[in-house]
Order: C-alpha cells, then structure tokens, then sequence
C-alpha cells in the first residue's frame, strides 16, 4: 500500500493561515491503514487545528469528511454539493489523492496534510517499510523475491557494492544490504547458482525517467 | 478512609487506561478543560496486561501535539497508582491542581472568554483539571 505520514501542524496551520472555513478530507484507503489520512487522523487532525486556531483568536470552521477513496471518481463526486462553501480543502489521501481533488476541483484551493512517503509494508503494529518503487519491470523472479531496486540503496542489479558491511549497507548500519538478502535467500532456497545470472541493463523508460506513466485497458474502458 | 481531593476535578471513567484515544484528550482541551491527567493503574499491575503502558504512550504523543498547537503539553499527565492508594490519589489530585494553577487558564479558554467581550460575569473561573482514570 502507499504509505504516509502527518505533515507537522504548523506547516499545515501555515497553508490554511488566511481561511475561515475549510473542508478536511480523509480517505478511507491505504491512509487510513497506515493511520496516516483515515477517519481518525481526521478527527485528530482537525481538533489540533482547532486548538491551534482557538489559541490564535482566529476562529476556523471544519467539515470532517473521509472519503472511500481519494483516487477514484466516483467518490471525489460525494462532496461536489458542498465544496463551494468551503474556501479550501485540506487532504490528507496520498498525493496521488490530493492531485485528484485538485484536477476534479478546479476552482478550490488544495492542500497536502500529509508526506506520502513510499509503496510499503506493515512490518509490526506502527512500522512501516519500503517494498517497491514501481519501476513499471518488475525482476522480482531473479532475485528470490528481494526488490534490489528497492532493498540496494544503489538500485545495483548484480551484487553488492563495497559498502556491503557485515550484512548491513553503508548508507545506515540500521539497514540491510539488499544483496545480502537476496544472497542469504538463494542460500535458504538451494539456488545460489542463480547469482550467476547477468541482469542485463535496465530499461528505465518504464520507470520514472520515461515521465508520469498512464496504463489504458481498452477491454475495460466504457 | 473519607479523603477529600479538589473539586475542580472532573472524573471520567474508563474501563482501562487502554481506552484512552488521543482524540479523547484533545477534546476535553478543546472543551475548556485547563488540565488533564490520566490515572492508570501501576505498571506491569494492568489487568488488560498492557493498557497503562499504550495509555502511556498516547499520552506523551498528544503531549507533543498540545506542544504543537500552543497549548502546551505540560498541562497533560500521566500518574500511575493502583486502586489501594487512596492517599495517592488525593496526593495526585492535589500536586496536578496546584501545578495547573499556577499555569493559569488554558490559552484555549482565555482565548474564549476575550471573544466574548470582557463581560464581567465571563471572568475565568477556577481551573479545571480533568483526570481521565481508568481502572486497567
């Protein structure tokens, strides 16, 4: 899932310093699973900029809602009755959410609430990691499962650089190197042999450097 | 044992420290409360094993927030003692009520009562620490 978390409140008490009367929006997806943008970091979001505001002298009236999805049409539909009596909408959906809100409303001020940080996992209650930066070619079936794109802070396709460490990379002793993962997994599966094949040269086109990516089913348009 | 404890406190039960929701504390600042302190139960003693210890933690992050906001994260606590230690509790009362007085009202309510134009009878009134007990 996308995972994200809060923007400090006084960045966000800094957007939204000139409006009276805001509309905060929640999503009701990966945001509220990683307890970033959901009901309750709605309500929690808007009671602190209430204080804050209250605090202010500045009296600031928010609309709570949470949406079943920020990236979906037909849910962005669910507040166009209302969005004209707000002066701004404060979204705390991933950016990918915000930007939505931004092109389905165009004459309504947007703003973040939150950093979208990475595509991730719940590794416990409260801990969050990074699993994949949708590089659009995915080499998952060469590397036991391991994403080195992701896992290598160097996004090396064969092998560990030299700051392999003791099974940690140099960039933080906190982190795993991601070949040494992918080495100890060959070892677990009984296919080291596999670290014998060459990863040819990457086609980053399908990744960021081919500019904003767009996928069109025709089997499934209307 | 017929202690008495302030009467400015308000209590609010719960049926463990566990329950306690950020969002729980937020309000009753947000409601006037010039204080609030949560009182569990000992730790390791929960009956829920790990209510006091969560209560804990959700405590010190709305601390951060209330730091945030400008309210201050000093008129929130948390005092752990068990359900034997009435003196405790009377103590407790006492030690956060005198610590709330002399913070003053809440920004939050000083706020209130100037937006409704210095009428004499909307002066402050005593403060209002809230402790939300909770008995896990």
């Amino acid at each position: 899932m996308v995972i994200g978390e809060g923007k400090p409140i006084k960045e966000i008490l800094a957007m939204i310093e000139d409006r009276s009367k805001i509309l905060l929006a929640g999503c009701r997806g990966c945001v509220t699973v990683c307890c970033a943008g959901g009901e309750k970091e709605v309500g929690i979001l808007s009671s602190a900029i209430s204080l804050a505001r209250q605090n202010q002298g500045k009296a600031l009236e928010i609309k709570e809602v949470t949406l079943e999805r920020q990236c979906d049409p037909e849910y962005l539909e669910e507040i166009r009755s209302i969005v004209d009596d707000y002066e701004a909408i404060l979204s705390i959906a991933c950016g990918a959410g915000v930007q939505f809100l931004a092109e389905t409303y165009r004459t309504t001020p947007i703003y973040p609430g939150i950093n979208t940080n990475f595509i991730g996992v719940t590794q416990e209650q409260g801990v969050w990691a990074e699993r994949c930066q949708s590089c659009g070619d995915c080499k998952l079936h060469l590397t036991g499962g391991i994403c080195p794109i992701t896992r290598c802070a160097k996004s090396l396709l064969n092998g560990p650089c030299g700051g392999s460490s003791t099974g940690k990379c140099e960039v933080d002793p906190e982190t795993d190197c991601g070949w040494q993962m992918i080495y100890d997994r060959f070892k677990e599966l009984g296919c080291l042999e596999q670290l014998e094949v060459i990863i040819p040269i990457t086609d980053w086109t399908t990744s960021r450097d081919g500019g904003p990516r767009k996928i069109v089913r025709e089997d499934l348009k209307l | 044992m017929r202690l008495s404890y302030p009467t400015s406190i308000k209590i609010v039960k719960l049926p463990c420290t566990g329950k306690i929701d950020v969002l729980y504390l937020l309000k009753a600042f947000q409601s006037g409360a010039d204080g609030v302190y949560v009182a569990g139960c000992m730790e390791g003693d929960c009956h829920y094993l790990t209510g006091n210890l969560r209560a804990k933690k959700r405590v010190e992050y709305t601390q951060k927030i209330l730091d945030e906001v400008g309210v201050g994260g000093e008129r929130l606590a948390m005092y752990n003692m068990s359900a034997a230690q009435g003196a405790r509790f009377v103590e407790v009362a006492q030690e956060m009520t005198e610590k709330i007085k002399e913070l003053g009202p809440s920004p939050i309510k000083k706020q209130k009562s100037e937006i409704r134009s210095q009428k004499p009878e909307d002066n402050m009134k005593e403060s209002i620490p809230s402790p939300l007990a909770g008995e896990g």
